[in-house]
């Protein structure tokens, strides 16, 4: 694992995947929104409306997914003191922050039409919402520590208390009777989503997850570069004091 | 250990009730922001009745949170929490007696005026009951989930704001258990399922709450 912790390989790496990736999150997100907007039926009972779903579940997906990436990155940040850990962590909790509002703000534009209602408090919204202040909390205390090495330490065990919210997320629709339908795409005995519907839904979900992770290694890379403007800064500011002395 | 733990948990206590040490703030805090409710809602009975238990305990969170910067704050500022590290004890046995004095000092006043407070909002018989078991099973729960941010926010600037924002989405299922056990007690249903999950919740808070604080402040400590 500490093969990849030079910064200069991550940077090789960074810079073979970001291509491919960068292609793939077009090639799919074009893709799927043309399925979805244009080439799939509308829904029986919903109409139109439906199609708000091939932007609301994946990016629902992606909120959950960000959050694990970034208590998984946590984990090894503190277990290994993996410093690509540390900047991956910190990367990933905006674009967690995005999704997850993305998938509250679509869901509300989706409830008002088809539930009648712009908001209800039941367990799967609330824990979606509760998701949403996590990630504001992790990116305020680490934006509050003035050590970057201190605030990843920090933002690291509060990302891995937080993640308890996670499962409740998933299984909130089947613990407790939600006005929220339950999984029709991931659960026992296959999915029960019309063929149709089902493929925009995988083209969108695969798109977001390579978007995912260009933005991801983009962020990482820039914060490795600013690490060492820092240190040069700091080199420089040095060199300058010894020359007057 | 037992004695040294005993000695630590009344040195907190002393430093909380002794001359601005604050401990009673919290609780006037909590007062204070339940007696507003009555003025911003209209003294009706039955509608005091049916919020009483959620601002009670929103009342009883926000006291916790304020009261929590001086878990961890005064022993890092004046570096005693350097010499509490060096006890021969586990250092997880020293965060969770501090977090112990905590809800001794801050909390169980709380409990205490519960019921003179629940009267007032209007809740009677088994209900004020309930609520005075579900403040006392799950307000320990409160300090040691508040060590964790307590832990991760000593020793910054603008620590209140910050606390609030860490620890309040924590806070939310001894909220929901908590509120749902003197609402079946106001229903006539037992509320005995919903003070053993709260319970539960405590527990688990204690176990989680005592080894992310003590990893918190022992990077601090490095």
């Amino acid at each position: 694992m500490h093969r990849f912790a030079n910064p200069a390989r991550f940077q090789r790496l960074a810079s073979i995947i970001l291509p491919w990736s960068d292609v793939l999150t077009a090639g799919l997100l074009v893709s799927g929104l043309y399925f979805a907007l244009f080439a799939s039926p509308a829904d029986y009972q919903q109409g139109e409306t439906v199609r708000i779903m091939y932007i609301h579940v994946p990016a629902a997906w992606m909120a959950m997914f960000s959050y694990s990436v970034m208590a998984a990155a946590s984990a090894a940040s503190l277990i290994w003191k993996h410093p690509l850990a540390d900047v991956a962590a910190r990367a990933a909790a905006p674009i967690g922050a995005g999704f997850t509002a993305i998938a509250l703000i679509t869901g509300m534009l989706w409830g008002e039409p088809m539930w009648g209602t712009w908001w209800v408090w039941d367990a799967r919204l609330t824990s979606v919402l509760i998701l949403f202040f996590l990630y504001l909390g992790y990116m305020a205390l680490v934006n509050a520590i003035d050590n970057p090495a201190a605030a990843v330490r920090a933002g690291a065990i509060l990302a891995l208390v937080g993640f308890v919210n996670i499962p409740i997320i998933k299984f909130s629709v089947d613990w407790w009777n939600t006005l929220h339908q339950p999984a029709s795409v991931i659960k026992m005995g296959g999915p029960s989503i019309a063929p149709s519907m089902l493929l925009p839904l995988v083209l969108m979900a695969l798109g977001f997850h390579f978007y995912f992770v260009s933005v991801l290694l983009r962020r990482m890379r820039s914060e490795l570069d600013l690490a060492r403007v820092r240190a040069l800064e700091d080199a420089i500011a040095l060199n300058s004091e010894e020359a007057a002395a | 250990m037992t004695r040294t733990l005993i000695a630590l948990i009344k040195r907190d206590l002393n430093l909380a009730w002794r001359q601005g040490g604050g401990a009673l703030l919290g609780t006037v805090f909590f007062a204070v922001a339940v007696v507003l409710f009555p003025l911003g809602v209209g003294p009706e009975p039955n509608t005091l009745a049916r919020i009483a238990a959620g601002v009670l305990w929103v009342a009883a969170l926000l006291a916790a949170v304020v009261s929590l910067d001086r878990l961890f704050e005064a022993d890092h500022d004046d570096g005693s929490l350097d010499g509490l590290a060096l006890l021969p004890l586990p250092f997880s046995l020293v965060v969770a007696a501090k977090c112990l004095a905590h809800w001794l000092a801050s909390l169980l006043p709380v409990v205490i005026i519960s019921p003179f407070l629940g009267l007032m909002m209007r809740l009677e018989g088994d209900a004020l009951v309930a609520l005075v078991l579900a403040l006392l099973l799950g307000t320990p729960g409160l300090s040691f989930i508040g060590a964790i941010g307590a832990a991760l926010a000593v020793g910054l600037r603008r620590a209140g704001a910050l606390l609030s924002l860490l620890v309040l989405p924590l806070y939310i299922p001894a909220l929901i258990f908590g509120v749902a056990a003197v609402e079946a007690a106001r229903m006539g249903l037992d509320p005995a399922p919903h003070l053993m999950l709260l319970f539960g919740v405590t527990l688990f808070a204690v176990v989680i709450g005592t080894a992310a604080a003590t990893a918190a402040l022992k990077f601090d400590l490095e």
